[in-house]
């Protein structure tokens, strides 16, 4: 294949499944749902859990987006620096928005700041959103795309602690966000956080927390413990589905960390609402692709 | 469990009853109103173009599709985070009559007491479920200020047995997340105390 119609292979691939994740939720996503569901005892959380499972059916007998708000399109490119389109990708990401905003159809997301008018594109001044890793050596590219819905972005939260504040602080802030702010973001929600150096540092780590499988634990033993501590403890709170009270709270807590100054502590919280609409694709060299997010998925 | 369907025009007589928890559902007019249209009415004194006394509005941006026949078809339809309206909507059920408000998640104070004043509820549709609403929608009628584009657009729906629709905030003004979330704060303190205990990695 030439350059050109690999160009447009590989937009054909990405505008489809950018548009499939709109209507049917990630394997793990699904699972963890049905396990809330079965294990809801209030009346009217199980009504709701009901009414979801009723949407998701009939978003995927019908082929339509599952929420109206399909969120601004973000992609996180973990490529490798010897993928043959990585020049090209960026252009390629940017038409597949476009495309798939029609093909979806996807709501029109993407107002421009301080002009203040809708693209009616879902493109704009630096979106879709990229942000990227860079592999030596390697020459695939896995992307996850992310529909960033404005009642799960609401409650976002970045501060800077003072360590004497600690983990403590860390676990205050978390709960502070989701009993308060988190209650009106569509839960049981997939809570993320960044702990890290400063506010951009750990912003960055929580949204990539939520990007990570449910049920999968950080390898640092005393993260995964505070993951396991922190969702045991929200559960316990029992906020339920849409905050209507039931008895559970969350889908799960995940943790991304790095390395921090010595006088500070970055902590931020990303969520995915329950209907967290994201998706995992890897583009090998030859532009043949694998669908990591959603089992037996086609395009 | 017969289901307690609400019919527009509404009157106070048909609300005056309702408690925070009762689950109801919508068949008549529905108007989605959002954002710009609550700032554009209280804010800037522009009349909405739609008369919503006695009527019914929900807190939601859709996805609309125009059909080879020109028409709108209603295809995704969920309610939005009602809490944005909140600086708005007492002022707004003052002066536009609504007596239904759909949305998600809670609203606060300004509300309930919007509601109390004037005999209205605001009611949670559950918040993701957008194609479940989409169904129950049997036409949109008109849609006004399309120069907003197409989330704050006031698509004017004509739905049936919309809903389930959880009373939130009551006439009496009772408001059932804030109840909720008083449980939590109080739940949370004991559950926080014990997971600091166990997270004390800075020694």
């Amino acid at each position: 294949m030439s350059k050109e119609e690999d160009v447009r292979s590989l937009t054909d691939t990405l505008s489809k499944f950018t548009s499939y994740i709109g209507k049917r939720l990630p394997t793990d996503v699904q699972a963890k749902l049905a396990e809330l569901r079965t294990l809801e005892t209030n009346p009217l959380a199980k009504a709701v859990y009901m009414s979801m499972a009723d949407n998701q059916s009939a978003a995927d007998r019908l082929n339509r987006p599952s929420c109206q708000d399909t969120g601004v399109i973000q992609y996180f490119i973990r490529a490798g620096a010897r993928f043959p389109l990585l020049g090209e990708l960026e252009n390629i990401l940017r038409e597949a928005t476009q495309e798939a905003t029609r093909m979806g159809p996807l709501r029109h997301n993407a107002v421009e700041t301080f002009e203040e008018k809708n693209t009616g594109t879902n493109t704009g001044t630096n979106i879709p959103w990229l942000d990227w890793d860079i592999v030596p050596d390697e020459d695939t590219a896995t992307i996850d795309v992310y529909m960033a819905g404005g009642g799960c972005t609401l409650p976002g939260r970045s501060t800077v602690l003072m360590p004497g504040e600690g983990y403590e602080g860390v676990a205050d802030f978390v709960f502070d966000v989701i009993t308060s702010r988190g209650v009106n973001a569509c839960p049981p929600l997939l809570v993320g956080v960044g702990v890290s150096t400063s506010v951009e540092t750990a912003a960055r780590l929580s949204k990539r927390a939520i990007l990570r499988e449910v049920g999968s634990h950080n390898a640092n033993a005393n993260a995964a413990a505070m993951e396991t501590l922190l969702e045991e403890g929200l559960n316990e709170v029992g906020i339920g589905p849409q905050g209507l009270t039931g008895n559970k709270s969350v889908m799960g807590v995940n943790i991304e960390s790095s390395a921090r100054h010595p006088s500070t502590i970055g902590v931020a919280v990303s969520t995915g609402c329950w209907s967290h609409r994201r998706g995992k694709i890897r583009i090998n060299a030859d532009l043949s692709y694998e669908i990591l997010s959603h089992k037996g998925a086609t395009l | 469990m017969t289901k307690k369907i609400l019919t527009t025009p509404l009157k106070d007589e048909d609300l005056k009853e309702l408690k925070v928890g009762d689950v109801v559902y919508l068949t008549g007019q529905l108007v989605t109103c959002r954002d710009v249209a609550h700032r554009r009415l209280i804010e800037f004194g522009r009349e909405l173009p739609v008369d919503i006394r006695g009527g019914a509005i929900f807190h939601a941006g859709p996805i609309v599709r125009r059909k080879d026949d020109g028409k709108f078809e209603m295809v995704s339809i969920g309610p939005t985070t009602s809490m944005r309206m909140e600086k708005f909507e007492r002022a707004f059920i003052e002066q536009t009559g609504v007596k239904l408000i759909i949305g998600k998640g809670g609203m606060g104070p300004e509300t309930e007491a919007g509601c109390r004043e004037h005999t209205a509820v605001h009611a949670i549709f559950p918040g993701g479920c957008a194609v479940l609403a989409a169904t129950q929608v049997e036409e949109i009628e008109r849609a006004e200020w399309q120069d907003l584009g197409m989330p704050e657009t006031l698509w004017v729906n004509r739905v049936r047995e919309f809903g389930p629709l959880i009373i939130s905030i009551d006439t009496q003004g009772n408001n059932l997340i804030e109840q909720n979330k008083a449980v939590f704060n109080e739940r949370k303190r004991p559950v926080l105390d014990r997971i600091k205990r166990q997270v004390s990695f800075i020694r």
